[in-house]
């Protein structure tokens, strides 16, 4: 194991006992040594995914995934403010919760994906009309879409058909609770990737983002 | 009295004392799909008790399967506080904007009471009028949300994650009211004729609040509702996976625990024989896509790694098959459990 896996174990650990204090040092001193973002991608990225795997594996619950990605999000945010020159503007990223009440899986994607580096823009909870009408009017390049029901996972095949015959060709990575049940769906509804937790989500954007600058 | 055809009821309760019946119970957890056999409106459908009795009769004469099913929809419970419903026509209505918008508002939280609720009084015409059709040959399975799961519903899950972890005092009086009216709800449901009462809880799931805090919290409030009830109750954690915790779920009380399709099911089964009876694990999202030969093989792989020595009921993971699954399918799962679940 090297030097910075086993700084971005313990980060992750201060993380899971909420230990804010203690993260935000580990942090101040990374950045003392990288400029912000090689900071972010050196502790918190991998941290994140050291607690995506521990869910996965049963041995963190949601509640600490959740409160541990505020914790990077507000941490990133003093390093990076939003819109700050130095976050990853480009290409335009959107997030969306899919005619579902349930906003929990876009809260965790989203600070996870901030306190990645990235910015992106947050659409709240809409229809799939609705949804493909702001990413062509906005020229989204990749879609993060959420949902926790079945039906509202299905109707990801409608955002896909509205965005194909508008000619568009941005990218749909889709996750939440149906899809981590059925590993098979997100082909299914026309995605071009999911995530069955949000350091997933993290890396499918880091693929679409290298694609896209070929 | 293995060989003999047994009543729903008989097979069901030899199988929750730990003994084989003569086939492997199967429960087929519909709620939505009634409206499908009246050609009702999913809205429509949850509107009137008469719909709900004709429909759960029906969907058993169609697929055989031991019990009675007379959840509305969880978002009920929701509702019976004051919180708004969102009707769709291919998915179970789901709970709105929550009640509670800031913590402080649990102060002024009242408990609701259950005969002058009409979503709770309509389930309870549900379960009397099923009671009456089945008498004791069927087991009815009444349903409540428990008071540690509830507030996702009640003030969002990001709010309540918080208050759980930041404000111990509104915390507990969140739980002293929600503890109240669940008692209140599952004894309803016994005296209109509810056989059990299922405690969905899926917080109590280590993939949801870890275990340490679970301990100290929900366990205890399950502890103390299970303890109130005037009946046997199951402990659902829909779908959320059950392993590292189903021993102590089996302690405060319940006969039987849903286990999760993420769950690996002969271990489960190993660590609840003979103390408490698994139901499970049947993915009903997945379902959607399976052909006949597949619903078969997954209940056979359900029956051999769960059914030996009884304390089994198969089942799908969550407690509700999802609206899309198609009465092939259901019909396919029937025949299996039929042809491979048989104990002698
Ligand atoms: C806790 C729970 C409940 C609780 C609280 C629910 C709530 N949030 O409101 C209670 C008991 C109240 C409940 C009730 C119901 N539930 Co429920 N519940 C669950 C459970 C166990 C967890 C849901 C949850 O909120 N998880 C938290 C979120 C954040 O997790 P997540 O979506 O998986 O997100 C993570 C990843 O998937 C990923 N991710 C999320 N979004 C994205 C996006 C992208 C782009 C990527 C890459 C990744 C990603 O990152 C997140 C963090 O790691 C799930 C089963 C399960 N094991 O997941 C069922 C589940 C969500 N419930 C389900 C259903 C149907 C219901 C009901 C409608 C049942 C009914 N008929 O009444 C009600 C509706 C309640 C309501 N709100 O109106 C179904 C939904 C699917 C379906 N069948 O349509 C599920 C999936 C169960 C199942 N296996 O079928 N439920």
């Amino acid at each position: 194991m090297t030097a910075a896996d086993r700084s971005s174990e313990i980060f992750a650990d201060k993380l899971l006992v909420l230990d804010r204090i203690g993260a935000e040092q580990m942090l101040v001193e990374a950045r003392a040594q990288d400029a912000p973002l090689k900071a972010v991608e050196r502790l918190v990225v991998p941290a994140l995914e050291e607690i995506g795997r521990r869910w996965e594996q049963g041995s963190a619950a949601l509640a600490q995934v959740y409160m541990s990605s505020r914790i990077c999000e507000e941490l990133v945010d003093q390093l990076l403010p939003p819109s700050s020159p130095e976050r990853i503007l480009r290409p335009k990223i959107g997030i969306a919760l899919l005619d579902d009440y349930h906003a929990l899986g876009k809260t965790i994607v989203c600070a996870a994906l901030r306190a990645s580096g990235y910015e992106l823009c947050d659409y709240g909870r809409l229809t799939a009309p609705e949804l493909a009408k702001r990413i062509c009017r906005d020229e989204v390049k990749i879609v993060l879409i959420s949902t926790l029901m079945l039906r509202s996972a299905l109707q990801i095949k409608q955002v896909k058909i509205l965005l194909v015959a508008a000619g568009s060709a941005t990218k749909i990575i889709v996750g939440g609770a149906p899809f981590r049940f059925d590993p098979e769906l997100w082909k299914e509804v026309g995605a071009d990737a999911s995530g069955n937790n949000a350091a997933e989500a993290v890396r499918a954007v880091a693929r679409c983002v290298e694609e896209l600058a070929q | 009295m293995s060989n003999a055809e047994m009543t729903s009821m008989e097979r069901v309760l030899t199988t929750l004392s730990h003994r084989e019946p003569d086939r492997v119970p199967f429960f087929l957890l519909l709620t939505m799909h009634g409206a499908k056999e009246l050609g009702l409106s999913i809205r429509e459908y949850f509107s009137q008790a008469k719909y709900v009795i004709e429909g759960q009769c029906r969907l058993r004469a169609k697929y055989h399967h031991d019990c009675f099913y007379p959840l509305l929809y969880g978002a009920a419970e929701a509702e019976a506080f004051g919180g708004e419903i969102v009707w769709y026509e291919d998915g179970p209505p789901n709970s709105g904007a929550p009640v509670l918008k800031k913590p402080e508002d649990i102060l002024a939280l009242q408990v609701p009471v259950v005969d002058k609720t009409p979503c709770l009084r309509r389930m309870l015409d549900v379960i009397s009028g099923l009671k009456e059709r089945a008498g004791d040959t069927v087991p009815i399975i009444g349903v409540v949300i428990s008071p540690f799961s509830l507030p996702v519903m009640q003030m969002g899950f990001a709010a309540y994650i918080e208050l759980l972890y930041e404000q111990p005092e509104l915390f507990a009086r969140l739980m002293a009211v929600n503890q109240a009216f669940c008692v209140a709800w599952a004894n309803a449901q016994f005296r209109a004729g509810a056989t059990t009462v299922c405690y969905f809880d899926p917080l109590a799931s280590p993939d949801m609040i870890s275990p340490e805090i679970y301990r100290r919290t929900g366990l205890e409030t399950a502890r103390h509702c299970l303890s109130c009830f005037n009946g046997p109750a199951c402990i659902h954690l829909g779908s959320g996976r059950c392993l590292a915790m189903v021993e102590e779920l089996a302690k405060v009380g319940a006969v039987a625990a849903g286990v999760s399709a993420l769950d690996d099911l002969a271990a489960v089964k190993a660590a609840c024989k003979g103390k408490i009876t698994v139901a499970g694990n049947l993915n009903g999202i997945e379902m959607r896509r399976w052909t006949p030969t597949q619903a078969e093989a997954k209940v056979k792989e359900a029956i051999a790694a769960a059914a030996a020595g009884g304390g089994f009921i198969l089942t799908d993971n969550h407690g509700e098959i999802p609206w899309q699954i198609s009465d092939e399918t259901l019909l396919a799962i029937s025949e299996a459990v039929q042809q491979w679940g048989r104990y002698s």
